[in-house]
């Protein structure tokens, strides 16, 4: 009996230890947030990994990641996918024109692999941050982009002459290509660790 | 120890081959578009000349981001990413695929002349990539 009762004592001191970590873990500064979907400390402890899900579509590379770093579709509403794929003439002042095949088929990929369903932490915390008529073209216009970089000084980015802008994602989040935006993996050129505490 | 040195020599001799008949075949293409005279000169004068942007004011050249000297590695004048060298001699990537060729030319045309490039500045310009 006094065995069984040191067991429930047990597990219970364990059970409140692992909650304790897990609202230890869910740091983030999102108190603003509206819990709209799976946005729990639990299923952001169950979900995946990785911040996004990492590109693994070789055209989407080659195609766009020849000019730019290849930003994962998990990164935007697929609604933000469509109207830039169907504007590519005038894409950021840059044309990227591309063949109807090929443009249809990055479109069907990027779409698919958006952030709209993606159960990924960050793609989740972009759409809940994301107003419903506002569709973004770019991803440093989001409303989460812009609150977790708010505090970095322009000096550090817009006006480092290593960068010039938020665009270069892999410029500073060293794991950025695998899809990992972590604090603890930002260098910043020139600068070295962020520290964000 | 013959396969080893066997395999690398198939696969260069496959690359060539492949980098040949897309630059052959762009070059029957703009024969038949009416070109006769290729000028690698010519496309070397092209290649360099700035061009006053319409919106921006700025001068642009294919030099801007590709530099003058194609041998060395570019940069996206934007976005800062690195670009190959286009020099055949020395990046043997360059020029494999038709469709590649066809889509550079027209996209980089318009971004630095403001407009598509003709049959025979094309001609000229690969002259002088490929030289």
């Amino acid at each position: 009996m006094k065995n069984i009762t040191n067991f429930i004592i047990g597990t219970g001191i364990i059970g409140l230890i692992l909650s304790a970590s897990l609202v230890i873990a869910d740091d983030d500064d999102d108190k603003y947030e509206k819990k709209k979907r799976g946005d729990s400390i639990y299923s952001q402890f169950f979900s995946k990994k990785l911040d996004v899900a990492p590109v693994k579509n070789g055209l989407y590379k080659e195609e766009c990641g020849s000019c730019h770093f290849a930003y994962q579709p998990g990164l935007l509403p697929s609604r933000s996918w469509k109207k830039m794929m169907g504007d590519l003439e005038n894409h950021f002042d840059e044309n990227a024109e591309l063949d109807t095949e090929t443009q249809t088929a990055l479109t069907k990929y990027l779409v698919e692999n958006s952030a709209d369903d993606a159960n990924y932490k960050r793609s989740i915390k972009i759409m809940n941050s994301l107003r419903n008529n506002s569709t973004p073209l770019r991803i440093t216009e989001v409303p989460y982009f812009i609150r977790k970089h708010d505090e970095i000084p322009r000096r550090l980015v817009q006006d480092n002459p290593e960068l010039g802008s938020f665009s270069k994602c892999a410029a500073c989040h060293v794991n950025a290509e695998k899809g990992s935006y972590e604090d603890d993996d930002v260098r910043i050129p020139g600068y070295g660790k962020w520290d964000d505490d | 120890m013959k396969t080893k040195i066997i395999i690398p020599i198939i696969f260069l001799l496959s690359s060539q081959a492949v980098s040949a008949n897309a630059v052959d075949e762009m070059f029957s293409e703009y024969k038949q578009s009416g070109v006769t005279n290729i000028s690698e000169k010519q496309g070397e004068a092209l290649w360099t000349k700035s061009f006053k942007n319409k919106k921006t004011g700025q001068l642009r050249s294919c030099a801007t981001c590709h530099t003058s000297n194609l041998k060395k590695t570019g940069k996206h004048a934007k976005t800062g990413k690195l670009i190959e060298p286009m020099a055949l001699s020395i990046n043997s990537k360059r020029y494999t695929k038709v469709k590649k060729i066809k889509k550079w030319f027209k996209r980089n045309c318009k971004w630095t002349f403001g407009r598509e490039c003709s049959a025979q500045e094309q001609a000229d310009m690969l002259a002088y990539l490929i030289k």
